[in-house]
């Protein structure tokens, strides 16, 4: 899922505070998921903004809204109605969701509210780590399921370096060292001859690098 | 037993079931303050109840700070099931808190309307 | 042993000498002539200078520029290139330009993380990693292409080189890990600077019955200790670092103003000790912000005058 988390609310208010009538729209996605941006984060941001402009003195709606995704046109349609209501949105989707959002409804003023993060797993109950960088071409099948790109600091694809020290990263004593756990996971698996082959350059094309990216589905399209 | 009686209760069959929103609600509908009577730490009767309210509590503390409002307006207290006096005592603390920090300026300030898209 | 480049370190390790490396520090300003005093105090006492490549992603005149002061000195430079600032098209870039002046030794690195320097914010690169940049020094140099497979009317020549900590966990990879860089075409090693004596030993041992030595030079990393803080120091907040309790025990047990000299004392008897250890053909002096002693500790470890070779 795509991990977010919830953004300073002195943020938010300092791009509203000018504003008579917001909606704050959250996605019941991944931002629900990871506890950030789901119909329960849009109450708590909601009332803590009315509680805020009410100390102000200023005379403020805050309207509440959730979608099951901001990412999908059907979803974002649902607000046609409403949303000329309001002078502006704050949504705590994802990136993709608030730029979906501006994107449909692109005479309003759509602002984000949370930070997206990372693409990852959740861990344990209010605990999600990244675990993908979508570079485009996988090659978890040669690092027995755990991926360098993302979780080796350094992204480097003959690990570890030398700054490996007690299965920890260099940067962080809480940051695992993805190439220790490669390494053990390639062990347990007998498959160590992989570690011991060079791996060669990487193509960066298919990732961020090579520029904004597309897919499609031909079979799929109407 | 007798507490002040600007107290209103509200009974849950454990303070686990207390959530973030529910405080913020509170607050906003305009109450001078909040607090969360938990059974002891270690004596949840639902096991873990109480230690989940107390992170929400703290998490509701730091929101308040961060939109200007006194965090000591909501409180975590733990006591158990027997102890009256206790919670006697537990709410004139909490009173006396409250008056030193004056009314809810939700209360006193704006008015503040609520729209459900 | 013929040679693949002009590099005099590759002539003196073909020849069957020890060689003796040493480092320069850039400085954190334009002003080249600090690159020449170390190269000129250091230049006579060793076969070969490396440069750091903004060492702790901390920002320093860059190798290239310090590598070319240091030759026309006369000297002879090994560029340290990371690929944590640098994209393939950067490094490439910069092995041309290293090569347009007569600069024939490189040693690829990954880099340490930009956190730890004075620029945390910076994005950083890591297109490449150590190993693949030596694959890719080799590919220019014996194939005259570049990555994309264009071809050089003229390649640079480059001896490579590459880092290995003996010390770094975890330890059992650390032999695997320079078999890699050797097949990919690492010719010198220049190991991290040394305290543990025996788990150096122990892995050059595991090196020597993998016949890795043979294919490749050691150069063992020698670094005095200049005080008691600083052995401190590097116990606790190097990564990577490891220094033993006696280490720190034999300098408190001399007076205080004695404690440099004694750091001197160990680096000589490690250099004394270490030309015994089967596998090591070198030593790589790192005298950090010390450099007036690399002239003292070659000599007394009875390797100067260097030797000549064509």
């Amino acid at each position: 899922m795509i991990m977010a988390k919830p953004k300073p609310i002195e943020e938010i208010i300092n791009e509203i505070k000018n504003f008579d009538n917001i909606l704050v729209a959250g996605c019941n996605g991944c931002v629900a998921v990871c506890e950030a941006g789901g119909l329960k984060e849009v109450e708590i941001l909601a009332s803590a903004l009315r509680m805020y402009f009410g100390n102000q003195q200023k005379k403020i709606e805050i309207g509440e809204v959730s979608l099951t995704r901001q990412c999908d046109k059907e979803y974002l349609a649902e607000l046609k109605d409403r949303i000329g209501a309001y002078d502006a949105v704050v949504s705590i989707a994802c990136g993709a969701g608030v730029q979906f959002m501006a994107e449909m409804y692109n005479k309003m003023r759509v602002f984000p509210g949370v930070n997206t993060c990372f693409i990852g797993v959740t861990d344990e109950k209010g605990v999600w780590s990244e675990r993908c960088q979508a570079c485009g071409a996988c090659i978890l099948a040669s690092t027995g399921g755990i991926c360098p790109v993302a979780r080796c600091s350094k992204r480097i694809l003959n690990g570890p370096c030398g700054g490996s020290s007690n299965g920890k990263c260099e940067i962080d004593k809480e940051v695992p060292c993805g190439w220790q756990l490669i390494y053990d996971r390639l062990k347990e698996l007998g498959e160590l001859w992989r570690f011991e082959e060079p791996t060669t350059t990487k193509d960066w094309l298919t990732s961020r690098d090579g520029g904004p990216r597309k897919l499609f589905k031909e079979a799929s399209q109407i | 037993m007798t507490y002040p009686s600007n107290i209103r209760i509200v009974k849950v069959p454990c303070t686990g079931r207390v959530a973030i929103i529910h405080l913020m609600k509170t607050l906003e509908k305009g109450a001078d303050g909040v607090f969360v009577a938990g059974c002891m730490e270690g004596d949840c009767h639902f096991q873990e109840g109480n230690l989940r309210a107390k992170k929400r509590v703290a998490y509701v503390r730091q929101l308040l700070e961060s939109i200007g409002m006194e965090p000591d307006r909501v409180a975590m207290y733990n006591l158990s099931s027997g102890e009256g006096p206790r919670f006697a005592e537990i709410s004139r603390e909490m009173t006396d808190k409250i008056r030193q920090l004056g009314p809810n300026p939700v209360r006193v300030k704006g008015e503040t309307k609520e729209r459900a898209a | 042993m013929s040679t693949t480049t002009p590099s005099k370190l590759e002539s003196i390790l073909a020849a069957g000498h020890f060689a003796v490396t040493s480092e320069c520090g850039p400085p954190r300003s334009a002003e080249g002539t600090v690159v020449d005093e170390k190269a000129r105090l250091v230049g006579p006492y060793v076969d070969v200078i490396n440069v750091t490549d903004n060492q702790t992603a901390v920002v320093r005149m860059s190798s290239l520029a310090s590598c070319i002061r240091i030759k026309q000195l006369g000297f002879e430079p090994v560029l340290q290139m990371t690929t944590r600032d640098r994209n393939r098209i950067g490094l490439q870039s910069d092995l041309l330009g290293a090569g347009a002046f007569g600069i024939n030794n490189v040693l690829c690195l990954t880099g340490d993380h930009q956190r730890f320097g004075d620029h945390p914010s910076a994005a950083n690169v890591f297109d490449l990693d150590s190993t693949q940049l030596i694959q890719t020094v080799k590919q220019m140099r014996d194939e005259g292409k570049l990555l994309s497979g264009y071809e050089m009317s003229v390649p640079p020549k480059m001896f490579i080189g590459a880092a290995e900590n003996p010390f770094a966990d975890p330890f059992e990879i650390r032999v695997l890990r320079l078999a890699k860089k050797v097949a990919a075409g690492a010719q010198f090693i220049q190991t991290q600077c040394i305290y543990n004596m025996e788990k150096f030993k122990l892995w050059m041992r595991q090196i020597v019955d993998r016949g890795l030595h043979e294919k490749v030079s050691i150069l063992a990393g020698i670094t005095p200790m200049k005080s008691i803080g600083m052995a401190r120091y590097m116990k606790s907040k190097v990564p990577g670092m490891d220094v033993p309790d006696e280490i720190i025990k034999r300098l408190q047990g001399v007076p205080k103003d004695k404690v440099a000299a004694e750091g001197i004392n160990m680096a000589v008897e490690q250099i004394q000790e270490l030309k015994e250890c089967p596998g090591v053909r070198g030593f790589h002096v790192m005298a950090i912000e010390w450099e007036e002693k690399v002239p003292e500790i070659v000599e007394r470890a009875g390797l100067y005058p260097r030797p000549k070779v064509d």
